[in-house]
């Protein structure tokens, strides 16, 4: 064993492990993840993976098992991107396996740091049908950054290695490992390598001094520019990087759905958020910008709106990223630096002078006083967004707040300001139901002292509520927050807008009481149906040492605005009925 | 849309071959023709895979191709001169009488008669996809019975130093 990792479990406590000693395939993938610094396993038993389960057994790991693999997953996920450490989650074969899907593609989407560990049939009943099995590997290839099916005991160290390296590194992404029972059973003497070398991967990419030069060029000469900060000023850990340079140039940032956070929603710069449910002046920023500068940001289509021409058409496009694939991708840019944000800011910090942005600047914040976020207040009814509010209000926007996907998910992002990196989680390119609670869970299980809010919607609650079980076994603070529009709310709206007000199955009035139901899992559980209410049982829910679920039974009709509808250029916004 | 022929050096590993496939099937790209062969090295396998699509395109999927871990590295042959060789058998109708007056048309292409049999033989070409074309053109007027034929295989030609080509 190298000097380095001896010294790595001594600072850790982590159980000493024998190098040489005879193990199982088991035993090896978990002295691995032990060597990995993993501390929490989110999975679900079954027969290909009964070795592993078998030596989990009283082991130093802490395993949360789920009620779904699903559940697994998302809580692995959250906790990934609450932490930026990789998620860590185990399914058996077949089914197990597949449950993992979606999870996995949500993960590969928001590039999110994940390794899914996946049994499989014993290799002799590989490709027979056999009982649980299924081809993982191959149904996973498009919603992977990489995967691995396991051959031999030998190669597993080597593999759990390389797989922490490309899920981490570079753009991260989900790798998986498939383990058939065989391997997990076969028994070889313990190795761990050091080092990894995967030939032809990219792991890191410091651009030259020379790029660095023409993006600070490019970027000085604008009079009108604007940041367009995106998920990787998150993953760079860039937020300190960005701040300096939109400060000492005087450049406004725009984040986006995914950034949100990366750069804070306080500060006299931020323009909170562009795109479909963005703000005016995000937008006008976008179409009146003589530069916009992506940062770690892929021009997705809910900001575009797929209309690329029609998109920021004054500006010269600079586009900052560690994927050289998204540079092009989806707008023509006219420089553009393929390196790590982080990197390339620091560098470019020293050499950038400040923009004579100050009209530009002043211009903005008239539309921001102009144009702010707004909805029509009416008495006793209690609206969505002054749930959200309320949130952000009582926690003074320092909570790690999750969502689910929905009308709740769009007002959440416009309405919580969100100051630091890693407080707002959510699922971004695959807009995934289903993901927010978990996802909770597995932010609180990485930050027990802090507050985590998971904001759902009635209808994705009901994707993975039965991982209330969960919080009430761990005893896992999470505060879910039900906005409660007994319907699809999203869903309704677009039929309300764009198919002339035919409701078509989004009725969810006959959903549970969510109260009982949080009662039933040993959860407390609180409604509120008005403005007063609200604040009150919310400031109960907050002073509460343990998870509770709150309904907020709130106003059924309201839509989500501003909106750019589909097929429609940013120019073209709604900015809602009052 | 023009022809591109890119170069893909990756590990000889169970599996790559679906993963360079869904890739072009997930981008929304498509494969005109692809062979795949060991190389120099062992442990790496070359793809040649010939694609259309505009610059733009082009890039993207070679950068795209890229991402893929097993990929080493992804070059535009089409960028500069380059060699590139496909081989064809034909299978056509013809008596072994009519052997002499065959052997006159393969002759010039440098095919060979490689199968005489009582009522068919089998032709084996090499060469760009435009002589072999030519060929199947003049075999035509026989019957051709059957036909099988090769992606192109590929390499820069050595006046362009390997550096030279357009590589990610
Ligand atoms: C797994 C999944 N299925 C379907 C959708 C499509 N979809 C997007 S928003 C939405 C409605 C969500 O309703 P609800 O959870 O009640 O939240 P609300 O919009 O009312 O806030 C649906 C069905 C999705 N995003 N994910």
């Amino acid at each position: 064993m190298s000097v380095e990792m001896a010294e790595l479990q001594k600072k850790n406590g982590i159980p000493p492990i024998q190098f040489g000693e005879e193990v199982s395939g088991a035993e090896t993938l978990l002295r691995c993840l032990i060597l990995e610094q993993v501390e929490y396993i989110f999975g679900y038993p079954g027969g290909a993976v009964l070795p592993i389960y078998d030596s989990l057994y009283g082991s130093y790991f802490k395993h949360i098992l789920t009620r779904h693999e699903q559940g697994a997953i998302h809580a692995a996920d959250g906790y990934a991107r609450a932490t930026g450490k990789p998620g860590v989650c185990i399914a058996t074969s077949g089914p197990g396996a597949t449950n993992l899907v979606t999870g996995i593609a949500t993960a590969q989407m928001d590039s999110v740091p994940l390794v899914c560990i996946t049994g499989n049939v014993a290799q002799s009943l590989i490709g027979t049908d056999a009982f649980q099995e299924a081809n993982i590997t191959g149904i996973t290839i498009p919603i992977t950054k990489h995967s691995y099916f396991v051959r031999d005991i030998r190669d597993l160290p080597r593999i759990v290695k390389e797989a922490f390296h490309i899920a981490t590194t570079g753009r991260p992404g989900p790798v998986l490992i498939d383990i058939p029972k065989d391997v997990a059973n076969a028994k070889a003497p313990f190795t761990y390598p050091d080092k990894v070398e995967i030939r032809g991967y990219r792991a890191s990419l410091v651009p030259s001094d020379e790029e660095v030069q023409g993006f600070v060029k490019a970027v000085s000469e604008a009079k009108r520019p604007v940041i367009l900060a995106g998920g990787g000023i998150i993953a760079a850990q860039a937020e300190k990087e960005l701040r300096d340079f939109a400060e000492k140039t005087r450049i406004p940032v725009i984040n986006t759905f995914m950034g949100l956070g990366g750069f804070s929603g306080t500060h006299e710069l931020s323009l909170a958020m562009p795109g479909m449910h963005g703000n005016y002046t995000a937008n006008q920023a976008l179409l009146n910008a003589d530069c916009v500068i992506g940062l770690g940001a892929r021009f997705d289509d809910r900001i575009t709106m797929g209309r690329t021409k029609e998109f920021a058409p004054k500006a010269r496009i600079v586009h900052v990223d560690i994927d050289p694939a998204e540079l092009g991708k989806n707008v023509e840019t006219a420089v553009t630096v393929a390196g790590d944000v982080k990197s390339t800011l620091a560098k470019a910090i020293p050499l950038a002078k400040a923009c004579d942005s100050e009209a530009w600047i002043s211009q903005l914040k008239e539309w921001q006083e102009q144009y702010p976020y707004k909805y029509k207040k009416d008495g006793d009814v209690l609206k969505p967004q002054a749930v959200i509010e309320l949130l952000y209000n009582s926690t003074d926007g320092e909570a790690i707040v999750t969502t689910d996907v929905g009308q709740h998910q769009m007002w959440t992002a416009q309405y919580y300001k969100f100051k630091h990196p890693r407080s707002f989680i959510s699922s971004g390119g695959l807009g995934t139901m289903g993901f927010g609670f978990p996802a909770a869970i597995g932010a609180q299980i990485a930050h027990p002292d802090r507050t985590v809010i998971s904001v759902v919607g009635d209808g994705g609650f009901q994707m993975t509520n039965q991982e209330l079980a969960i919080v009430s076994q761990y005893n896992i603070p999470v505060k879910v927050a039900i906005v409660n529009n007994q319907c699809l709310g999203m869903v309704r709206q677009w039929q309300e807008l764009f198919y002339d007000n035919r409701y078509s199955q989004i009725d969810l009035t006959c959903s549970p009481d969510f109260v009982k139901l949080a009662e039933a899992y040993g959860v407390k559980g609180l409604r509120a149906s008005t403005p007063e209410e609200a604040e009150a049982v919310w400031a109960e829910a907050l002073a509460h040492d343990g998870p509770v679920v709150v309904d907020f039974r709130v106003a059924q009709e309201e839509n989500v605005y501003p909106m750019v509808a589909s097929g429609n250029t940013l120019d073209q916004m709604e900015l809602g009925d009052d | 849309m023009q022809q591109h022929t890119i170069s893909v050096l990756v590990n000889d590993q169970p599996g790559v071959l679906t993963r360079v496939a869904t890739l072009f099937g997930q981008r929304g790209f498509n494969i005109d023709s692809i062979t795949v062969g060991g190389t120099e090295e062992q442990g790496l396998s070359r793809m040649i895979i010939s694609t259309g699509g505009d610059d733009r395109q082009i890039n993207q999927l070679m950068k795209q191709l890229h991402k893929l871990i097993d990929v080493i590295s992804v070059t535009n042959l089409s960028e500069n001169p380059f060699v590139s060789r496909e081989l064809a058998l034909i299978k056509v109708t013809a008596s072994p009488s009519q052997l002499a007056e065959l052997n006159g048309i393969v002759e010039p292409f440098r095919a060979a008669i490689v199968d005489v049999g009582p009522s068919s033989l089998i032709v084996q070409v090499t060469g760009d996809t435009e002589k072999i074309d030519a060929l199947l053109v003049l075999l035509q007027s026989y019957g051709v019975i059957e036909l099988t034929r090769t992606g192109a295989v590929a390499m820069a030609r050595s006046i362009v130093p390997a550096t030279a080509a357009a590589t990610v």
